[in-house]
């Protein structure tokens, strides 16, 4: 056995992420300077915009009612061990806006969008779609990659901006009907604790993770190699890799607007 | 190994190479193709006769030697350069590569619409005059691809190849998967179109028959070479044992299937 063989392995893997982070970033750059460059595909734009935004409203809207109703619960039977029951309003606007509406809504959209994007760019890979494209004096990062990464940088944040305002009525409905709040005095404290900052900060985190979504998937399903097989392995690794993304992206981003 | 008529190829190869890793697909292909003359390009699978055709068309890049179009070097041109090169193009995929989000009548108008040589109304009378060129009626512009049959789609892909009126026009393996009548009309169909047109044709395929009926001259690619050329008449007494034994499809010869890539 070959000292050197175990060194090697890690050598290769090592020299393979390295190859797979330069491929992403060279893909990366591309799609956004053809994102933001003439000509644009308006038509293209609109549907995508329709399938990301407005078909996602179902989706987002359940998880963020479900959310808010949760938190409420969760932290009413917290709290009330301190009597603290009056920060709940707090508890729930904050965490929905800063975190959870950002997030949860990221996560269902990394699996509704992120898939659909990598199975149907996968599909044309296999079957010769992309290539027919560059014979029809059609580049196929401006026609199919660009769009997608505008529609998902855009609509992500109106997305959340929908899935905090059902999450903060899904806590309401809770702390008014089941923990017998009284409604007025819920909705000013939700009110007056909320920050201009503490909205825009997870409208910035959706766009980043709108960005993410729709790159993930362009990026796995043109890339995608070898058939029926290479589109399911695609759709895999791109709604997994695009949800650590958004949970690490999460954090920097946190980091970087509220760390003091 | 070409001798090719006085006249400038539209398309020269010269030891053009690729490899994909350790695997030498393309050994250093020579080939010319005059204008206006219909080249088939035989080989069996895997010999790299796709690799070919997508290095043609700029999808892949050749490791070394170089591809000229109409005299031009193109393996090493820019994006916009290497578009205005390939609208000299048109190309039936193997699997028709139609775009199954469009309508029939868009992706035969894909090519003049993204060039925006005309408007929505103008590309669909266009689209369905190309559709009866290749024996559709007009009916069938407002379908999807996949309410087509094989045969069909094959037809619109060849539409939607000739429909911006190309210099040259590139058939991937286009008998591939239909029986042999529609096999034989699909042939028919290229020849006139091709005709029609008035352009270059290059392919590439397995399928004797079809190789007999389009090409005026036929190369054979073996292990990344082109191993024979000539006129299609000269194909059953070529001299070369290869040629022989892939015309006739034996399984005894001097080629050996490879079972392993």
């Amino acid at each position: 056995m070959n000292p050197l063989a175990g060194l090697q392995k890690i050598g290769s893997v090592f020299i393979a992420f390295l190859e797979a982070a330069g491929k992403l970033t060279t893909f990366m750059v591309s799609g956004i300077s053809h994102a933001v460059r003439p000509p644009f595909y308006p038509r293209i734009i609109l549907h995508q915009m329709m399938d990301i935004g407005y078909y996602s409203l179902p989706v987002v809207g359940l998880t963020a009612v479900f959310a808010g109703m949760v938190l409420a619960l969760q932290s009413y039977t917290g709290f009330a061990r301190f009597s603290a029951e009056g920060a709940i309003a707090n508890v729930v606007v904050l965490s929905i806006t800063r975190e959870l509406g950002p997030v949860l809504a990221g996560l269902m959209v990394a699996g509704r969008i992120g898939a659909s994007l990598a199975a149907e760019i996968g599909t044309m890979r296999v079957t010769e779609q992309i290539d027919a494209l560059t014979t029809l004096s059609t580049n196929p990062m401006k026609y199919l990659v660009a769009p997608r990464l505008i529609a998902g940088i855009t609509m992500f944040p109106l997305l959340v901006l929908v899935a905090d305002i059902i999450g903060v009525f899904g806590g309401y409905m809770v702390a008014v009907y089941k923990l017998g709040f009284n409604p007025s005095n819920y909705l000013q404290n939700t009110w007056n604790f909320l920050t201009f900052e503490d909205v825009t900060s997870g409208l910035v985190k959706a766009a980043v993770f709108g960005f993410i979504v729709t790159l993930m998937g362009c990026y796995h399903g043109y890339n995608s190699r070898g058939g029926a097989q290479g589109v399911g392995t695609a759709t895999t690794n791109a709604v997994v890799s695009a949800c650590i993304l958004i949970l690490s992206f999460d954090y920097i981003l946190t980091e970087m607007f509220f760390a003091k | 190994m070409n001798a090719t008529s006085s006249t400038n190829p539209k398309i020269s190869l010269s030891g053009v190479k690729k490899a994909f890793g350790r695997k030498v697909v393309l050994d250093g292909v020579n080939l010319d193709v005059a204008p206006g003359e219909s080249v088939v390009v035989i080989g069996g699978s895997g010999t790299g006769k796709s690799v070919m055709l997508k290095s043609i068309l700029g999808i892949l890049r050749p490791d070394s030697g170089s591809i000229k179009v109409d005299g031009e070097e193109v393996t090493r041109m820019g994006a916009s350069e290497r578009e205005r090169i390939n609208n000299k193009f048109g190309m039936l995929f193997q699997g028709a590569a139609l775009f199954d989000s469009l309508p029939v009548w868009e992706n035969v108008a894909f090519g003049i619409l993204a060039e925006k040589r005309v408007n929505r109304v103008e590309a669909k009378e266009i689209a369905i005059q190309k559709l009866s060129q290749v024996g559709l009626i007009s009916d069938v512009a407002d379908l999807f691809p996949a309410e087509l049959s094989g045969g069909m789609q094959k037809r619109v892909g060849l539409a939607r190849a000739i429909c911006a009126d190309p210099e040259i026009i590139f058939f991937d393996e286009p008998t591939t998967g239909l029986d042999p009548i529609m096999a034989d009309v699909i042939n028919d169909l290229i020849v006139k179109v091709t005709r029609e047109v008035g352009a270059t044709a290059l392919s590439i395929t397995h399928d004797m028959a079809s190789a007999r009926k389009i090409a005026n001259r036929v190369a054979m690619l073996y292990h990344g070479k082109i191993i024979w050329a000539g006129p299609v008449a000269d194909i059953d007494h070529s001299d070369n044992e290869y040629v022989d034994q892939f015309i006739h499809g034996r399984a005894e010869g001097p080629i050996k299937m490879a079972v392993r890539a």
